[in-house]
């Protein structure tokens, strides 16, 4: 039956990640955004909220099942908080998610508890490409069957705290499929770039990666010899992406709306103006129904539907209404709008950034 | 907990409607829509048996458990029924969706304030007989659009009678000629008692069909929905018994903003209600464009990354975004409803983003077909003139940006004009 209301659960995990994002995150995303690094008190207080834990069944050493409509509802409120430091936090998600829906039992094992102990675990997932004619399904990484072992060759880009990652898993072209490798930090041929200078999320520390032809034993495939179901995993990926996109944009309506209800020009708050009050209102429709599309998405992955239509079409629009949100919320300041003393300008920047944003963090 | 299943026994009831839609409305469209003013019987046949035995339903329940009824039950999924139906008529047409016999705007004004005695009084008409009958909404005013607590309609009791003489005139009126002349229906008419009391004088009256004093007009000539029937009605001196008054005796005597309560609570269900209407639209127009495109052998690769898809694919997958945000948003109106919680903030987002969402996407899909689109040899184009409809009544966009705006800011109507 048709219900939109959170369970008790899922209520108490967006209050306790709502309260993180306003009382550590907004205290630093400002100035951690110039700085160029989040605090890492803040990033260990968001890991200990125990998120990813809580969808990783006991037997690898978390304690719940996974929920793409639940991960949905709390990654919006940690992007809420900071886009960046949300990326920071939820990074593993990328690798975790992606283990527990794909891999083989072995990997499983021996993954997965990393992923439910106190500090976050340094593993980064490495899809997009350095190119205008980026294709998740289509990568220009190559892999290419050498016996036992696989050759991996090409360059990843956006690659979230990879100066600190002691593994990676790398999605490559095999064959026409797009599958992932696990390599660890250290193998020969594999060499972590220069820091990415990017327009937002300049607090996350992202980085290219050069593979050179990098040999690593095929049974480091993810999923093993199957390999994996590329597209969904992505849906996966980007019902999270989504989720943050909303949960950032919301931060941009609200400020905007707060301060048009303090602005005072022409005697009276800005907000007294139809011209600002309806920006406004289109804003919060934009926002409930980018929401809801990705619910959506996320709950029929979670009832195990076929989602790849309703997921593209979520995320083309959703891409869309966070940009246009940002740039509202930033034209409702006006001037203020512009100057970085505010933080409007930063969600402007972050916004555009859901175009390129791929395999990230998953839900 | 989040859910977006539909009950299977709506499910079930969806594709009986769509077997209507494909074999009874769809085959009338162009011919109702070229011939303005006749009626779609067919449907409205089609329709009938099956309207009566639901309202039949309604009515037994009514008589069986009194006032005490609808308080005590619990998640109720009629309004749901109501707008997945309306969804899967209006995808049949728009135009013959709203001469579907029954209450409709009026029976749903009885329904959220009239007492069980005028409920019953009322509504059994919708329950019974061999000819169908309709109910009809009257607010609007040609100088009182947007702005309706300034209607000039008026409603004086005559002590002597103890009845309601009403002057005024009403436009922009669905389904007047059909409930007031064609059947034993009836109009709910809103009038004040008191002018000087603006919003707190406004009343809602049930005129029924044939009443000395009400004039009907000829039908109004419209871009779209040719197949409704939409006219003006004059009330000269138009005498209705007292208990006609719609509400209890409470709201009867309340001045204030009270009385005008009664027509903002029909439009928590009747503004999802234009919603549903106006996707059903979108997604007629939205299918018939992609199976147009499919005989070119255009079809939607949804895997493809931006840059790799044609300029037909973006489009459709803009035009599907803007549908699904729409019809997700309608459906989460009518969910808080049917949980029992308040929905007016969210019918009005439903209805704003819902009648913007038709326009554009029937717009598209008459550009993207090309000169096949713009021909009246293809339903496309009428798709596009049904649909600007559903952006207007019930509340512009504009009026219900403002709603919403109020709410999210936290303004009354006085800060924010």
């Amino acid at each position: 039956m048709l219900d939109f209301r959170l369970d008790e659960e899922q209520k108490m995990l967006s209050d306790t990640i709502h309260r993180f994002a306003e009382e550590r995150v907004r205290k630093v995303f400002r100035h951690a955004d110039e700085d160029g690094k989040i605090p890492a008190d803040v990033i260990k207080a968001g890991w200990e909220i125990g998120v990813l834990p809580s969808f990783i069944p006991e037997t690898y050493g978390g304690f719940g099942e996974p929920s793409a409509v639940t991960a949905a509802i709390a990654y919006e409120q940690f992007a809420y908080g900071d886009l960046a430091a949300a990326l920071n936090i939820l990074a593993p998600s990328a690798v975790a998610m992606a283990v527990l829906r794909a891999g083989t039992e072995a990997q499983k094992e021996a993954h997965l508890p990393l992923f439910c102990e106190d500090k976050l675990p340094k593993i980064a997932a490495a899809l997009t490409e350095p190119s205008i004619l980026y294709d998740p399904f289509d990568l220009k990484t190559t892999a290419t069957p050498d016996g036992d072992e696989v050759i991996l060759h090409g360059v990843k880009s956006v690659v979230p705290l990879a100066d600190q990652a002691d593994t990676f898993l790398v999605y490559v072209n095999e064959g026409g499929r797009t599958q992932a490798y696990f390599i660890p930090a250290g193998t020969p041929g594999l060499t972590i770039g220069e820091r990415d200078k990017l327009m937002g999320i300049r607090a996350l520390p992202t980085f290219k990666l050069h593979l050179d032809n990098v040999s690593v034993p095929a049974e480091n495939r993810l999923g093993g010899a199957d390999g994996i179901n590329f597209s969904t995993l992505l849906n996966y990926s980007r019902v999270a992406m989504g989720a943050l996109a909303v949960g950032m944009a919301r931060a941009g309506y609200e400020y905007a709306r707060d301060y048009a209800k303090q602005r005072v020009q022409f005697g009276e708050p800005i907000a007294h103006r139809q011209s600002i009050a309806f920006m406004l209102a289109e804003m919060a429709i934009d926002i409930d129904g980018a929401r809801m599309m990705v619910w959506e998405a996320a709950w029929m992955l979670d009832q195990g539907q076929e989602a790849t239509q309703a997921v593209t079409v979520m995320k083309h629009y959703v891409d869309e209404m966070v940009m246009t949100v940002a740039d509202r919320a930033l034209q409702t300041l006006g001037g203020y709008g512009y100057i970085r003393e505010y933080p409007v300008e930063l969600w402007f920047r972050n916004a555009r950034g859901f175009a390129t944003f791929d395999g990230l963090a998953s839900a | 907990m989040i859910n977006f299943e539909i009950p299977a026994r709506i499910k079930q009831e969806l594709m009986m409607v769509e077997m209507v839609a494909n074999q009874v409305m769809r085959p009338r469209s162009r011919y109702l829509d070229e011939h303005e003013h006749e009626r779609p019987t067919e449907f409205i046949n089609m329709m009938w048996p099956a309207v009566k035995e639901q309202n039949r339903r309604q009515i037994e329940r009514l008589k069986q458990n009194g006032a005490a009824a609808k308080e005590k039950s619990g998640p109720s999924t009629a309004l749901l029924r109501l707008i997945l139906l309306i969804e899967q008529m209006s995808w049949g047409d728009a135009g013959q969706y709203l001469c579907v016999p029954g209450g409709g705007l009026g029976g749903a004004a009885v329904e959220a304030v009239g007492t069980p005695e005028q409920k019953i009084r009322f509504l059994s008409r919708f329950a019974e007989g061999d000819e169908p009958s309709w109910g009809a909404m009257a607010i609007t005013e040609p100088d009182a659009g947007s702005d309706n607590s300034s209607m000039r309609t008026t409603a004086v009791l005559d002590p002597e009678t103890n009845e309601w003489i009403i002057n005024g005139e009403k436009i922009f009126i669905t389904s007047g000629t059909l409930s007031l002349k064609e059947s034993n229906g009836f109009c709910v008419v809103w009038a004040t008692v008191d002018p000087k009391a603006g919003r707190g004088g406004i009343k809602s009256f049930i005129v029924e069909a044939n009443t000395p004093g009400v004039t009907v007009s000829p039908g109004l000539e419209k871009l779209g929905i040719r197949a409704s029937d939409t006219v003006i009605l004059t009330f000269e001196d138009v005498r209705v018994p007292y208990d006609n008054l719609l509400g209890s005796a409470e709201v009867r005597e309340q001045t204030g903003k009270a009385g005008f309560a009664g027509a903002m609570k029909t439009f928590d269900a009747s503004r999802p209600a234009v919603a549903a209407s106006a996707m059903g639209i979108a997604r007629a127009a939205l299918e018939f464009v992609k199976e147009k495109l499919a005989e070119e052998g255009i079809t939607v690769d949804y895997t493809k990354p931006t840059h790799k898809m044609t300029a037909f694919e973006r489009e459709l997958v803009m035009m599907e975004g803007l549908y699904k945000s729409a019809w997700l948003l309608t459906l989460k109106s009518v969910a808080a409803m049917t949980h029992g919680e308040g929905n007016r903030l969210e019918a009005s987002m439903s209805k704003a983003h819902a009648g913007m969402v038709v326009t554009k996407i029937s717009q598209k899909a008459v550009e993207l077909l090309g000169p096949l689109g713009y021909s009246r040899e293809l339903l496309a184009e009428k798709f596009m003139r049904d649909a600007k409809i559903n952006d207007i009544y019930e509340g512009t966009r504009q009026i219900n940006l403002l709603i919403v705006a109020r709410a999210i800011l936290g303004y009354s109507r006085k800060e924010l004009k």
